[in-house]
Formats: structure tokens, C-alpha cells, sequence
């Protein structure tokens, strides 16, 4: 089993929701985050003060698979969220000792969302 | 103080307290529009909404009042900048009937922000706001409350306080404004209608409320004084009865046709009504005021479902179906409803004629007119922020600017 987790734009959300899809993931969690980063987002202004602000919006998709799915998972991701320009994500894969699912006690890969 | 200048006195008060509730609907419109749309355009949305009465002012004072009441042609008024002719009723002071009039012709220019918005840039808006207050409304308001040729048919055309006048031509240059800026991003995709929900139903229920409230400004005021106090009263049955039979209508017409009771539209049902019962809430009775509301409460849902799935064009909080389809609707339903010349009293087709010419001249002229000065706009300065300015929302990149930090 392994985890992937992918920095994407928000932008580019809902194509990556259909391009996983397509390719069998249908299941996953996602959360926005912020993060910061030394490209300058841009100026921002409150009332008469101008300042800097590097902070950067991206949402964070995550999702536990069978291993053989690691593979066109990745490259589903790749083609739906890349734009070309600076700041496009990054993907991470790891691996996953164990699951349970709570409501069965099923284990392993049969514990998980996504099945064969 | 003599009888005479105490009637003129309690007649002004009237126009000036009504006229500060209409100008009070800026601020419902602001918060509608904001809560109809989503959290990263706010900053903008509020924006355009406080700059259009600003710019509405100052242009409206410039030339507009003298295009609208001016005594000229029965097409155009007079060019009379700074509004020195007096064209107030016998007794009132100028200022107090120019301040009503001003109120009113903002009420038409912040329509449309509503049906452009998420989208919009917004040097392109201050801009196009300006032209509505300057020219376009002028026009058109002055054919009906001017003097002009509307005013003049043989049955005269009859629209008390501005379901034609004021929401129709602001519905209708919003669709024109909709329909050259095209969809929002996400909005038509694959084959697929999505919807974009709003970032807040609470600040839409406040603004709608407000709206409400302002209403008792914009349709008794319009009366423009106090001096026959049962028509002020009738005034502000017929209005409230419209909105709530709006709102009852559009429940049903949701809870059957979705399986659910959806707020976000019965509020939009509220304003159907209130939209509806503006051009005859003097001339119908408390019963024909429910008709029209519960007949624009249906109505609106269908239009609604009419722009976003057949014409396809994206209007993210319904301004163009609750004026402009509601306002034509309530015009044609005083020649129907009215007691004296209503088709539904005896009073035979000559009203409803005159109405129907009334409607679709407006029609002809906002929407004809509003292609030109939204086109012109798109081919030279640019209507439509980047795709990228769009997805990140109008109010980092506009702006630097946001509503929630």
C-alpha cells in the first residue's frame, strides 16, 4: 500500500479529481493549505500600508492505494495539474505499514477504499 | 407657518426620509451580491457596489438629471449640467426631488454588477457604471417619468416607481453585460452546467431583508409626498404583500420541482415580487398584488433555469431573471391587474397595449444600447480579467485586497 500526497494548485482541483477518476481513484481527502516560499506572491495593501506577502495558496490531496496503482495515479496528477509555470506542486509517495477499517476490522489493502 | 408651506413641508420630509431607504438598498444589493458569490471576489464585489453610487452621484448631478427630466423632444431631455432647472412638483424644493431621482438611477447602475460579477475588471466597471448613470438610464427614464413619448401615448404607459424604468433596464443591460462577458470559468464544462455555490447565505438573507425594508422607500416615496396619506398606506400593503406572495411561490415552485425548500432561491423569490409590484403597487388592489407577486415568484425560478440551461448565460446572482424578466412581468401586469383600465377589471386591451410598448422599448434600448458599450469595452480597454486573476479571485489580484484574513 502507499500513500500519495500531491501539492496542487487550486485551480487545477477539479481536473485532478477527474483525471483520478478516470484512472480508478475515487476516493480521497484533500485540505487547503498556505505555504511560504521565497517567490513574492505580490503586494498586498490594508488601508494605507503596502506590504509584501509570500504566502502561497495550494491545496493538498491525499490518498492511501494499491501499490499498483502508484504508477498511473501519478502520472494521472502529473498531466491534469501541470501548467508549465513556476509553482505547479510536488507529489510524494510513501509507504503504509498497515490499515484497518474500522466499521469490518478488515486489514490490509482489503481495508481500503479503493479496490481491486 | 401657513397650511400651505406645512403640506410642502411634510411632503418634502416624505421624498427625503423615503429617499435615504432606497439609497439604504446599496447596501442590500452589496451584501446579495457578495453572499450570491464566492469568498475570494468579496473585497470586489462590495467595491463595485460602494464606487457605482459614488460615480452615480457625481454623474447623474452632472448631466443625467437634465437628460432625464429636461423638457426637450420626447426622446431626450435637456443638456442642463449641474442640475439647476427646477423640475420638482409644484411645492417641492429641486434638491429634495433630485436627491430622490439620484437614489433611484444608482438603484439601476448596481444591478448590473451582480449579473457580471467574479469576472468583471474593475477599471473596465467604474467605467461602463458611469456611461448607465450618464446616459443610458437618463434616456430611457425620461421617455416614461420625463415627459417623454411613452408618457405621451394615448393611453399613457404606467409605471409608478420603476419595474420598467429602473429594474428592467438595469436586468437588461446586465444581460447584455453577461452575455459579452461570457461564463464564469468551471461555470459550462464538458457538456456539464455546474453549479458555483455563494460563499454566504447569511449575508444574502441580511441584504435581502434590507432590500425589503428599502423598498418601503421605493415604491411609497414615489408617490412624492404625503398629501393623500391612504395611498401611502395602500402602497405599502401592495408592495409587502407582493414580496411575501413571491416568496411563498417560489418555495413551492423549489420544494416540487427540487424535493427540497432551497432558501438561496426563495430569497431571490422575495425580490421577484417586490421587482413586480413596483410599476402598479399604486393601481392594484391588495389581492391583485398577490397575484403578480405569486406569478413572479414561479417565474423567476423558470428564468432562472432559462439563462443558466438554455441561453447559457452566467448570471452568478439572478439579477438578470429577478429585474429584467420580473420587472417586464409586473409592467405588463398593471395592464392586466389595475383597477381602472386592467384587462382583468373591465378595462379592455388599451392599458396592456401601452404597457407592452413600454416593455419591449426598453428592452430594444438597454439591451441594444448595452451590447454597444459592453463590446466597445471588450475591444479596447478589455471586460474580462486574466484566467489566472479569475481562479485566484479578483481580490488578491485587483485589489491586494482581501475580504477574510
Amino acid at each position: 500500500m502507499k500513500k500519495i500526497e500531491a501539492i496542487i494548485r487550486k485551480s487545477v482541483f477539479e481536473d485532478v479529481t477527474e483525471a483520478l477518476h478516470a484512472v480508478g481513484i475515487d476516493f480521497f481527502t484533500y485540505w487547503d493549505v498556505i505555504g511560504v516560499g521565497n517567490e513574492k506572491a505580490g503586494n498586498m495593501i490594508f488601508r494605507a500600508t503596502v506590504y509584501e506577502t509570500r504566502l502561497i495558496e495550494r491545496r493538498v490531496i491525499s490518498f492511501v492505494c494499491r501499490d499498483k496503482f502508484v504508477d498511473a495515479a501519478t502520472e494521472a496528477i502529473v498531466n491534469s495539474a501541470k501548467t508549465g509555470e513556476m509553482g505547479d506542486g510536488k507529489i510524494f509517495i510513501s509507504t503504509i505499514d498497515e490499515s484497518v477499517r474500522i466499521r469490518t476490522g478488515e486489514k490490509g489493502p482489503e481495508s481500503l477504499y479503493i479496490k481491486e | 407657518m401657513d397650511i400651505t408651506t406645512l403640506t410642502a413641508s411634510v411632503d418634502t420630509f416624505w421624498i427625503l426620509i423615503t429617499g435615504a431607504l432606497v439609497f439604504f438598498m446599496q447596501a442590500g444589493f452589496a451584501l446579495v451580491e457578495a453572499g450570491f458569490t464566492r469568498s475570494k471576489n468579496t473585497t470586489n464585489i462590495l467595491f463595485k457596489n460602494l464606487m457605482d453610487f459614488c460615480i452615480g452621484t457625481v454623474v447623474f448631478w452632472l448631466v443625467g438629471y437634465g437628460i432625464m427630466f429636461g423638457a426637450g423632444t420626447g426622446f431626450f431631455g435637456a443638456f442642463e449640467p449641474f442640475s439647476e432647472v427646477n423640475h420638482a412638483p409644484a411645492g417641492i424644493p429641486n434638491m429634495a426631488f433630485f436627491f430622490f431621482q439620484l437614489v433611484f438611477a444608482a438603484t439601476a447602475a448596481t444591478i448590473v454588477s451582480g449579473a457580471m460579477a467574479e469576472r468583471t475588471k474593475f477599471s473596465s466597471y467604474l467605467i461602463y457604471s458611469a456611461v448607465i448613470t450618464l446616459i443610458i438610464y437618463p434616456i430611457s427614464g425620461h421617455w416614461v417619468w420625463g415627459g417623454g413619448w411613452l408618457a405621451s401615448l394615448e393611453t399613457p404607459f404606467v409605471d409608478f416607481a420603476g419595474s420598467t424604468v429602473v429594474h428592467s433596464a438595469g436586468g437588461w443591460l446586465a444581460m447584455a453585460g453577461a452575455l459579452v462577458l461570457g461564463p464564469r470559468i468551471g461555470k459550462y464544462k464538458n457538456g456539464k452546467i455546474n453549479a458555483i455555490p455563494g460563499h454566504s447565505i447569511t449575508l444574502a438573507a441580511l441584504g435581502v431583508f434590507i432590500l425589503w425594508l428599502g423598498w418601503f422607500g421605493f415604491n411609497p416615496g414615489s408617490t412624492l409626498g404625503f398629501g393623500d396619506a391612504g395611498l401611502v398606506a395602500k402602497i405599502f400593503v401592495t408592495t409587502n404583500a407582493a414580496a411575501a406572495a413571491g416568496a411563498i411561490a417560489t418555495l413551492i415552485t423549489t420544494w416540487v420541482r427540487y424535493g427540497k425548500p432551497g432558501l438561496s432561491m426563495t430569497l431571490n423569490g422575495v425580490l421577484a415580487g417586490l421587482v413586480a409590484i413596483t410599476a402598479g403597487c399604486h393601481a392594484v388592489t391588495p389581492a391583485g398584488a398577490v397575484m403578480i407577486g405569486a406569478i413572479a415568484g414561479v417565474l423567476v425560478v423558470f428564468a432562472v433555469e432559462f439563462f443558466d440551461k438554455v441561453l447559457k448565460i452566467d448570471d452568478p446572482v439572478g439579477a438578470i431573471s429577478v429585474h429584467g424578466v420580473c420587472g417586464a412581468f409586473g409592467t405588463l401586469a398593471v395592464g392586466l391587474f389595475a383597477t381602472e383600465g386592467g384587462l382583468f377589471n373591465g378595462g379592455g386591451a388599451a392599458l396592456l397595449t401601452s404597457q407592452a410598448i413600454g416593455v419591449a422599448s426598453v428592452f430594444a434600448w438597454a439591451f441594444g444600447v448595452g451590447l454597444v458599450l459592453f463590446l466597445t469595452i471588450k475591444y479596447t480597454i478589455g471586460l474580462r480579467v486574466s484566467a489566472k486573476e479569475e481562479e485566484n479571485g479578483l481580490d488578491y489580484y485587483e485589489h491586494g485586497e482581501k475580504a477574510y484574513n
